[in-house]
């Protein structure tokens, strides 16, 4: 058999080639991820003083990755104790139940009268995509509003789907805070019964988020309209500390009466960023309707992966399950929201005894991974090629990225490429 | 004063709206239908308890279960002491349980206690080391397209994702939009690709009439087939059937290919697994890639290290030059990053650790052959069993077909009569997985072929 192989394989290389020709000449290379990208072009810097402040990753005050305790406990006792078959399409049933007491509350009616369509998900991109492939399949006709600005992929995402993309205000530069009364108009102008993507809490990329008070005139509005609210919510726990705060606004619009759709990650809240964990749900009227919907998520995600990672979702339930692991996770989640909470504060202390003449209140105003600083292009154009510091060129800091060691660097450079603005 | 406020009380998702008129006359109608509450104006915003909350999913129908997964779902349901499972594509040990792989326990153990690791993202692409591999072991360390740089290698959800991003790439970028499939093939296949954005056509590859290969309608099939179209290819152990080509004629198969520049799309789901060594499963692949032709290829670990639920498989595209090779990669990354960002990381670096350790490698080949063989051990019992029992038909296929699947033969009615009688769970095609049977539940099964092929036709 190997020798007919061999003769069969010299004899093919020859008249093989002669009638070839490549398909893919003509494919232009693809431009660089503009998050992603950052960090490949730091880790390829030789520079003793470079800082990664680009890509929404944790990191401890010596600027290390982390992997919580509970997480570590967790894949102890997942580890040699179980079988690595399939998942349902749907995903883990336990993480699912435990992704949305998280999200919808402990005791929430909705969980109790079976109403919530739910599955596992690739984190949120995943769910997102899952989300939007939904909407193209049950409304041809759909679209969806995105803020301006909002993380890069959700273009990608409804792009990719074949949904249309449209805007509304959100970000108001003047003020580095919410446009909210452009928002609001947006809202009213938008033909009823739009699709409205929605930050959860701690907005991606300029970590402003709307009061209290404005999520339920939000709410209202959207309510008057009969849109529908998508919230994307990728950082529970990490935007305050505590998750049911952070969860504030999608308890307004449930109060409220919204069917809701949702997409939450345990990326940055658990650290599980690289197994790829999330949950995609939908509110639905009634249990009946919750099954029809969820078996059509499942038609959706079978051509595209049929059935989603086990370990992470294995971690997620064996954490959020046992009573002890929720309690650290929690401890540990506002220990990271704790620390960045204080980055912001010595930042801004930072560049203002440096006598910058800009305001930076904005930088405590703001919540989350990431502060929008406000830079320009320009400016951070020359953090990177002067001061060796990489963020992403809308000017947006990742917080994380920051720590005892570097902020002083870091707000020398700010000040040194703003001072004369 | 105030302009009537539009009411929306139809479901976003109504299907039945499907075109911009129909939309627009229901908004209209919905003037003069004032079935809920006045919402608030332009002015002033008031809630009402009753708002238009009716469903965006009123319309919406139970899709049906996936006919191949749900057999499980069935089985999981029926209380019966004797229920047999041989639906989807699990193995399972003589004493139908799973089985992790000895050399993945201790990877995943090595991995646990590893306190340097960590959970970051990983690149879009996935594990570089993975993906070099993964590219060693489809197309053979000494494989000239892999030494000159002509292949890229993405990280992939398995088989099924590998499959999906390489549709989506064809679908954006290759000038052809049609791919062929075999008749019959993996359920999912369809769909994976018609949802990438390609077309769905077929080629003959089961005769039912020899339970083999239909030579000459595969042959005929693809010349007929416009040049430039994709054609996916069972690397070995074609699912559902188990009949694959000889090396002679995947030489033809090859040459056709070539001849009217049909670009190969192989699915290699069971490296390994078919005949028990690695390099003989992969001869197809190595032999199209050794006329220094492009090809397509997803490769699973699901089967070959056990590693099902994680997840874990490649896309390999083997282009002419290094540098278009680069330039693909470039855009593989953009079909990848708007559907999941970057590939799950766990599965991943338990191949790549047993792949780069000689002795973890060596083990993996013993028990992947312990696998295959205790699967041909089972075609051979119950094609015996079969014989004993005096069955009427020809089942000498079922030692002849190879890998995890056999295709019995059985029709529908037959094997809902199983299903009914015997408890035996198997896909309405006939498929039967041999990785579940064991020796002491093959005389079972044999006993509810012959009632079915006795009792119904």
């Amino acid at each position: 058999m190997a020798t007919l192989a061999a003769r069969f394989l010299r004899r093919s290389s020859v008249a093989g080639v002669r009638s070839m020709s490549t398909w893919f000449r003509t494919i232009d290379p693809a431009p660089k991820d503009p998050i992603l990208g950052v960090t490949e072009a730091f880790l390829a810097d030789q520079s003793p003083n470079k800082v990664n402040v680009g890509v929404g990753a944790y990191r401890d005050d010596s600027g290390k990755p982390v992997v919580l305790e509970c997480v570590r406990e967790a894949e102890r006792r997942i580890a040699g104790s179980e079988f690595m078959e399939y998942l349902p399409i749907g995903g883990s049933i336990k993480m699912v139940e435990e992704s949305l007491k998280l999200a919808y509350g402990d005791n929430s009616e909705f969980i109790k009268d079976k109403r919530i369509a739910a599955v596992q998900a690739l984190s949120g991109t995943g769910a997102c995509r899952l989300f939007a492939a939904f909407q193209q399949r049950f409304h041809p006709n759909a679209q969806i509003y995105i803020p301006i600005p909002t993380w890069a992929n959700h273009h990608n995402i409804w792009r990719d789907a074949g949904v249309p993309i449209k805007t509304f205000r959100y970000y108001y530069p003047e003020s580095r805070g919410l446009d909210f009364a452009g928002l609001m108009e947006d809202i009213k102008n938008a033909p009823d019964g739009s699709f409205f993507l929605l930050h959860a809490c701690a907005h991606n990329p300029t970590g402003v988020d709307p009061s209290e008070q404005q999520w339920r005139e939000i709410s209202s509005q959207i309510k008057a309209k009969g849109h529908f609210p998508f919230f994307d919510m990728a950082y529970q726990g990490f935007a305050s500390g505590d998750p049911e705060r952070d969860a504030k606004a999608i308890r307004i619009f449930l109060e409220d009466g919204h069917l809701i759709g949702l997409a939450q990650s345990y990326a940055k809240n658990m650290g599980l960023y690289g197994q790829r964990t999330g949950c995609l749900s939908l509110l639905c009227e009634n249990e009946k309707q919750a099954v029809a919907v969820k078996s059509q998520l499942q038609l959706i995600a079978r051509p595209m992966y049929s059935n989603p990672p086990l370990h992470g979702a294995l971690v997620v339930s064996t954490v959020l399950g046992d009573p002890e692991l929720k309690k650290l996770w929690l401890k540990e989640v506002k220990v990271m929201a704790d620390r960045i909470i204080g980055m912001r504060t010595t930042l801004r202390e930072n560049l203002e005894k440096r006598g910058s003449p800009l305001p930076w209140q904005h930088i405590t105003n703001q919540i989350g991974m990431f502060c929008y600083s406000g830079l320009t292009p320009d400016q951070v154009d020359r953090m990177t090629n002067e001061f060796h510091i990489y963020m992403t060129r809308n000017g947006r800091i990742s917080m994380a990225g920051l720590n005892t060691g570097n902020v002083g660097y870091v707000a020398d450079a700010i000040h040194e490429v703003t001072k004369s603005f | 004063m105030r302009p009537p406020v539009i009411l929306k009380t139809t479901s976003f998702f109504d299907s039945s709206y499907s075109s911009p008129s129909d939309r627009r006359l229901s908004t209209l109608a919905n003037h003069f239908v004032c079935a809920h509450n006045p919402m608030a104006s332009h002015d002033s915003i008031s809630a009402s308890p009753t708002a238009a909350f009716d469903s965006v999913f009123a319309q919406i129908v139970r899709a049906p279960e996936d006919p191949i997964l749900g057999v499980t779902v069935a089985y999981n349901k029926d209380p019966s002491p004797v229920k047999l499972n041989l639906g989807v594509g699990a193995y399972r040990t003589e004493e139908g349980k799973p089985l992790v792989l000895n050399v993945v326990r201790r990877v995943e153990q090595q991995l646990v206690n590893d306190v340097s690791r960590n959970k970051e993202y990983i690149p879009i692409t996935g594990l570089a080391d993975f993906n070099k591999l993964s590219a060693k072991l489809i197309f053979g360390s000494d494989s000239p397209a892999v030494q000159e740089n002509r292949v890229t290698t993405v990280q992939g959800l398995s088989g099924t994702g590998s499959l999906r991003v390489g549709g989506e790439f064809l679908a954006k970028h290759y000038h052809q939009r049609t791919i062929y499939l075999p008749t019959p093939t993996w359920g999912n296949h369809p769909k994976v690709f018609t949802l990438a954005g390609l077309s769905v056509k077929a080629y003959r590859y089961y005769a039912p009439s020899t339970r083999g290969l239909d030579f000459e309608g595969l042959l005929e099939d693809l010349s007929s087939a416009p040049s430039g179209s994709i054609v996916l290819l069972h690397a070995c152990a074609h699912n559902p059937t188990g009949v694959d080509p000889t090396l002679e004629q995947w030489e033809q198969i090859r040459q056709l290919i070539r001849s009217k520049a049909l670009l190969p799309f192989f699915d290699s789901a069971y490296q390994g697994f078919a005949s028990g060594s690695l390099d003989a499963d992969a001869q197809p692949v190595r032999l199209f890639v050794a006329d220094g032709g492009e090809l397509l290829v997803a490769q699973s670990y699901a089967k070959n290290m056990g590693l099902y639920g994680e997840r874990v498989g490649a896309l390999s595209i083997v282009c002419k030059s290094s540098d278009v090779a680069s330039r693909v990669e470039s855009q593989l990354k953009l079909v990848i990053r708007p559907m999941y960002s970057s590939p799950p990381i766990h599965g991943a670096s338990i191949v790549a650790a047993i792949l780069k350790d000689g002795n973890l490698y060596n083990e993996w080949t013993i028990e992947l052959k312990a696998m295959a063989d205790r699967i041909i051990s089972m075609r051979q019992q119950l094609f015996d069993a079969l014989v004993a029992r005096g069955t009427p038909g020809d089942w000498s296929h079922i030692i002849r077909q190879i890998g995890m699947f056999t295709f019995t033969g059985l029709n529908s009615e037959q094997v809902s009569f199983m299903t009914n009688e015997y408890h035996i769970y198997m896909t309405s095609d006939g498929r039967i997985s041999m990785a579940g049977l064991s020796s002491k539940t093959v005389p079972h099964l044999a006993d509810a072929i012959h009632a079915a092929v006795t009792r119904v036709v």
